[in-house]
């Protein structure tokens, strides 16, 4: 099985003297082909989680599993990938994006394959495969995280890690890369560990959610329940916090007008 | 999960906390400089001791020549204690550091601790002297330059005191200083060119030294100011319908003279090297000229004290620099955890 | 990259000394073939000689001809400077990727001893290397390249740490690409121009460095000479004859400075963008920006008696000087605010809403220009100038930016931050000022404002920092408050509490927003009417609760359904809007949305639609308003309706 399985995670920063927990003892499940939403306040520890996944963070205590072993750290097979947020700073600017996602390939096939492999992924993401000889500088930022998904899924993972990938994106792009994202994993049965701090747009492309909170997982469990009848304190805030939640205020007596 | 409604609704505890030990802060800030202090002094100490070590051969074999009896450098040896095992010849050296005592001069004989503290005073006053002059005009030039170019307005006055700063910033010290010697010394001969006898032979050397960190450091505070100018906090200022005044003196100035301050302790470092050269140019009876003279008659122990000397001086230039820093911008303080 | 580096070689200062490095290393290599003899015999009759036609820098103590032994001088004086620069080099990159290659711990004790190293200056490191090496050509090299090399390291360090700290490292490095690979493939090839540029400033530097030593005897020694020898060996003659100490001086100047200057005109070409090249302000801004707001005037009339208006927009436009004629990114726009209404404006990134609100406020500086057919705040027309309505702006026009982090003064204390208004506008002494800061304080809901007027911004948390930064809006009267993405910087449940804070500051006192937010939700929650920005204009005027559904411009009707919210129908894709937004600098025929729009024809295409009104109070530029558009359930792309 290739579930992604983070088991009593704890992950500390700063010095021996003064340790800051920015992960908190983190258990939480990615099941296989599902799509799991993670959000909560910007420092809550997020982004530290991923990273510790993918080996970019220090694990201080607990285990992360992917299918029962644990997630390989050295060599040339990577089978958890990351996404990241700012699609500018996340493409090599000197390298084409067909080099760059010939990069997490497993070793193996010849240059011919390697290419046809580029442009499968390309058109997977809704590119058009002559972008492969394109810097990065020449795309729009819909564009670059669409590569950036494509190259991703070169590594051929079991579980991908997205990390507020909309949230650098213009409102009128941001759709279009959910849409994908959406279709990614009904078509592949992605697994995913989707991260965001928007409600509705988890809530659009997860079928479960975990809300994080100082560090910890204050409440998981599917999205048809924890958003509509939110156990914990501060799961209930987030609910209140989305624009467009509450009545608008405009339905207020109009004023001052003579 | 001991989380409530209501502490998630207040305001993050560090910001509490934060406010609780500002007084602590300034401890913790002084422990911690000085430790680095203290840090940077022990590698000096111990590089400048090595340093004799180092030498590929023996030392006082090379200091006396091939020519002196074997007796005579064995006598010499023994006196200067390199005979001791390595450990022991260090724990000397401390000692002696704090006694006081620099050890004896090779050729002269003489107590280093009073060569040195016979040469450290015009040394001191010469670059100190270059020190404020430097400032003096670096910064009010160079908030000037900042502001009239602000905004990529100005660019013909930009480029010409770009160029002209860059070019005096480059030139080397004992370069300007040979060219001053010819011009105010052996064409004009308005000034004199050598010692410290008299006021007037303060001037050419003192200028020499500080034209190029006033060149260097204006186009700092320069870049600095316009770079304040173009800060989001300038546009408040600004949106707060301040008048010009108050936005520039009050607002940007203090936060570019803070980004130019670090540059600062760096420059004062270089001065102090500087006056190595100066002095060498303007036979200067100060440290740079012994220390020359010394190398090249293979006086170890004399070199080996101003190095010292040099360094030591290096490093309280920019702990003054760092507590000034930290005087002026509450920030500078914490960027170090 | 060719024509970046054309562009460097195109500037006087990078033309000059590209040909000066050229021509040094040209005499460098031929110099000694040519003129090594006449450098080197000996004239007895003529020793010490001035400059003549024979000897034009005249003769040394032994009858050498100066000048030839200057040009001879050139080849062992720039392979000395090289041979120490690639010390340099070779010993900074090592130490500085260091903490790259070898983990954090080990790293962190290369960098502190690279950090020591850097605080001592570089002569002072090559006096003690000098010592240890010898004095001669050899301990030279080697002094002044182990000098140079602490401070390269720590260049090496800085630009290592800002690349490797970029995501498409992070991104490398889970594919599995291992350290090493990751140095040679992602982060040297993009540090490798600083490197360069700053290598060829070294050698500038080590040509000066050696000049200096071999000038203080403890550099090369007879009979070999470079320039720091000669000059060593003319200084002492200065009095005979200058121009053996004032020709290796000149000659060693103009090297350095040529490696020197070259370096640095290389740096500033390369890292210099192209905005703001030359001021070329045309006049035909008028003549080539389409009449739009034809019905403007009269319009206004309707909506509300002139006195009833805060503020008063006709005809904005704001305008950048660009290297290709100016750049236009505010383009006509027309909008007014009445009493107490809250107007939102949202739109696309780099549609021009920031620049609207700052053109507004009267803070857009040189060389950028605004113009306006009328622009009126509380009946003054601030087209005079920010000077002439200071006291009025001051206090009664509030401004709210995006990120509270960079936009408190952070050498100054909150307090006195707020207070500095009072005292400028309301004459009130500091003391009074500073009960009114804490005042304010309190009403935005700080707590403990008094202790907290005492602090420094970097005290303060984001949202209480925002949430002063509307005290400061309310230390006068505000009839209006400017908010520029306010709470974008901020989470969503601080998000929550600024716009509340905002909504009970208008409650009480009747004051106008303006919001500008990219994100539709939050506008149509806070605000009562609507401008939807697009390309530097208004493509529709709404109110906010017409925005779903009621919606006329098909950019509009995008946007709405491109956002999620917690009634989408999960069952759908989100809408998506192809293309790409238009960029200012583009020159625009028809309508500037006619590339992205399901609904365009030809008529789009060559006519600009004005904006104009329709029913429900919705003033919209699209000659097919309202036409129905259907949703591509494959893409998410919007579609003619009669197309699906
Ligand atoms: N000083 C300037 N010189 C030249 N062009 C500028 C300048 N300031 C802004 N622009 C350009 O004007 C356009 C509109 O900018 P503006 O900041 O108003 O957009 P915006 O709608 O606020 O976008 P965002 O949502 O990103 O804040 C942008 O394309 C920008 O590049
Ligand atoms: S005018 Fe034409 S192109 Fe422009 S928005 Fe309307 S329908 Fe689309
Ligand atoms: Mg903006």
């Amino acid at each position: 099985m290739s579930e992604l399985r983070f088991d009593d995670v704890t992950v500390r920063y700063g010095t021996a003297r003064r340790p800051f927990t920015a992960v908190d003892g983190v258990s939480l499940t990615v099941p296989e082909g599902q799509v799991v939403g993670l959000v909560g306040e910007s420092g809550s520890g997020k982004s530290t989680l991923a990273r510790a996944a993918v080996g970019l963070a220090p694990l201080h205590s607990g285990e992360i599993l992917l299918g029962g072993q644990p997630v390989p750290r050295r060599g040339r097979v990577r089978p958890l990938q990351m996404v990241f947020q700012d699609p500018f700073s996340s493409l090599d600017p000197r390298m084409t994006i067909g080099e760059s996602i010939t990069e997490p390939m497993p070793p193996g096939p010849g240059r011919a394959e390697r290419r046809a492999e580029v442009e499968r992924l390309l058109t997977l993401v809704h590119l058009d495969p002559d972008v492969a000889g394109a810097l990065p500088g020449r795309l729009s930022g819909g564009q670059r995280q669409r590569a950036a998904l494509a190259r991703a899924l070169a590594g051929q993972p079991k579980v991908v890690i997205a990390d507020e990938i909309t949230s650098a994106l213009d409102v009128s792009i941001q759709g279009a890369v959910l849409n994908l994202v959406r279709e990614l994993q009904r078509e592949l049965g992605l697994s995913m560990l989707f991260i965001s701090h928007n409600l509705a747009v988890v809530r659009y492309v997860a079928s479960h959610v975990a809300v994080m909170y100082q560090g910890r997982i204050v409440e998981q469990g599917p999205v048809s329940e924890v958003l509509v009848d939110p156990q914990h304190a501060y799961t209930r805030e987030l609910l209140a916090a989305v624009p467009g939640s509450r009545p608008p205020t405009h339905a207020r007596p109009a004023r001052s007008t003579s | 999960m001991t989380t409530t409604a209501s502490s998630v609704a207040s305001t993050p505890p560090t910001v509490g906390r934060v406010s609780g030990v500002l007084s602590h802060r300034w401890v913790r800030f002084g422990i911690r400089r000085l430790g680095r202090l203290l840090m940077s002094l022990a590698v000096l100490v111990t590089a400048s001791f090595l340093m004799i070590h180092l030498i590929p051969g023996d030392p006082v074999r090379g200091a006396l020549g091939p020519t002196a009896p074997t007796a005579l450098v064995e006598a010499r040896r023994e006196a200067l204690g390199l005979n001791d095992p390595l450990f022991v010849q260090y724990w000397h050296y401390l000692q002696g550091l704090f006694t006081g005592d620099l050890g004896t001069s090779l050729t002269s004989q003489l107590p280093v601790a009073d060569i040195v503290s016979q040469r450290l005073p015009a040394t001191l006053t010469l670059a100190m002297l270059g020190f404020l002059v430097s400032v003096a005009v670096a910064v009010p030039l160079g908030v000037l330059m900042g502001v009239v170019t602000r905004r990529g307005r100005g660019r013909r006055s930009e480029l010409a005191f770009t160029t002209t700063s860059v070019v005096l910033g480059t030139i080397p010290d004992f370069l300007i200083g040979v060219g001053l010697v010819y011009v105010f010394g052996v064409s004009l001969q308005w000034l004199p060119v050598a010692g410290n006898a008299t006021a007037d032979a303060y001037v050419l050397p003192v200028l020499a030294l500080a034209i190029g960190p006033a060149a260097i450091l204006s186009r700092i505070f320069r870049v600095e100011m316009v770079a304040v100018l173009e800060a989001d906090f300038v546009r408040t200022a600004r949106a707060k319908r301040l008048p010009s005044r108050s936005i520039y003196l009050g607002h940007a100035l203090p936060n570019a003279l803070t980004a130019g301050l670090t540059i600062c302790g760096l420059l004062l470092g270089s001065l102090v090297a500087g006056t190595v050269l100066v002095e060498n140019v303007f036979a200067w009876p100060g440290l740079g000229r012994t220390i020359v003279a010394s190398i090249l008659s293979k006086d170890y122990p004399v070199v080996q004290a101003i190095v010292l000397v040099y360094g030591v001086g290096v490093l309280l230039a920019n702990t003054v620099v760092d507590v000034a820093l930290a005087l002026l911008d509450p920030r500078s303080m914490i960027a170090e955890d | 990259m060719s024509r970046r580096w054309l562009r460097v070689v195109r500037t006087p200062l990078g033309l000059t000394t590209g040909l000066l490095v050229t021509a040094v290393l040209v005499l460098a290599i031929v110099a000694p073939m040519l003129w090594s003899d006449r450098a080197e015999v000996i004239d007895t009759d003529h020793i010490l000689t001035g400059p003549s036609g024979d000897h034009w820098a005249g003769t040394d103590s032994l009858g050498r001809d100066i000048f030839f032994r200057a040009l001879v001088a050139t080849r062992l004086s720039m392979e000395l400077a090289l041979a120490a620069t690639v010390i340099g080099v070779v010993v900074g990159l090592v130490l500085g990727s260091a903490p790259l290659l070898l983990g954090r711990r080990l790293g962190r004790l290369v960098t502190a001893g690279v950090n020591i190293a850097v605080a001592f200056p570089g002569l002072l490191l090559a006096l003690f290397f000098a010592v240890i090496f010898g004095v001669g050509a050899t301990g030279a090299v080697l002094a002044i390249g182990m000098a140079s090399a602490p401070s390269f390291a720590r260049l090496v360090h800085t630009l290592v740490a800002g690349v490797a700290a970029l995501d498409y490292v992070s991104a490398a490095r889970v594919a599995g690409v291992g350290r090493v690979r990751v140095l040679l493939r992602h982060v040297l090839p993009n540090i490798a121009e600083p490197l360069v540029v700053n290598a060829t400033i070294s050698a500038g530097g080590s040509l000066l460095a050696f000049a200096g030593l071999s000038f203080l005897g403890l550099g090369v020694q007879a009979p070999s000479y470079d320039w720091g020898r000669l000059l060593f060996e003319g200084i002492g003659m200065i009095y005979v004859n200058p121009a053996a100490a004032l020709a290796p001086g000149l000659a060693v100047l103009v090297a350095g400075l040529a490696f020197n200057l070259f370096g640095e005109s290389v740096a500033k070409g390369l890292g210099v963008s192209t905005v703001g090249g030359r001021l070329t302000v045309t006049d035909e801004d008028a003549a080539s920006a389409p009449a739009l707001s034809a019905g403007g005037t009269d319009e206004h009339a309707l909506d509300g008696s002139p006195s009833d208006l805060v503020l008063d927009v006709q005809d904005l436009r704001v305008s950048f000087p660009g290297p290709a004629g100016p750049i236009r990114p505010v383009r006509g726009v027309s909008f007014s605010v009445r009493h107490g209404e809250a107007l939102g404006v949202v739109g696309e990134s780099g549609s021009g809403k920031s620049l609207t609100a700052l053109a507004v406020a009267q803070l857009i500086e040189e060389p950028g220009r605004v113009d306006a057919a009328r622009l009126q705040f509380r009946g003054a027309d601030l087209r005079e100038g920010p000077r002439a309505h200071r006291h009025l702006l001051g206090t009664s026009m509030a401004m709210v930016f995006q990120d509270p982090m960079t936009s408190f003064n952070p050498t100054r204390r909150m307090g006195g931050q707020l207070a500095e208004v009072a005292v400028h506008h309301q004459g009130m002494s500091r003391k009074q000022a500073m009960a009114r800061a804490v005042d304010r304080l309190r009403a935005v809901r700080v707590p403990d404002p008094e202790k907290r007027a005492t602090q420094y911004p970097h005290e303060f948390s984001g949202g209480m920092r925002q949430r002063a930064m509307i005290g400061m809006g309310v230390m006068g009267n505000p009839s209006l408050i400017i908010a520029d993405e306010p709470t974008t910087a901020l989470d969503v449940t601080v998000q929550q509490q600024v716009l509340d804070l905002l909504q009970a500051i208008r409650d009480e006192d009747d004051v106008a927003l303006v919001l500008i937010s990219h994100d539709v939700t939050v506008v149509g929650e806070v605000c009562d009417r609507v401008l939807v920005m697009y390309a530097g204009r208004i493509v529709e005027d709404l109110p906010a609760d017409q925005l779903d559904g009621g919606a006329q411009h098909p950019y509009t009707r995008a946007l709405v359904a491109a956002v999620p919210d917690m009634h989408t129908d999960l069952e759908q894709p989100l809408a998506v809007v192809p293309g790409r937004p238009v960029s200012p600098t583009d020159v625009i025929v028809g309508c500037p949305f006619a590339p992205r729009c399901p609904l365009a024809d030809d008529h789009c295409r060559t006519v600009d639609p004005p904006l104009a009104p329709v029913e429900h109070g919705i003033k919209v530029a699209c000659w097919h308003a309202g036409e129905p558009l259907g949703l591509d359930e494959e893409t998410g792309e919007l579609v003619e309706a009669d197309a699906v």
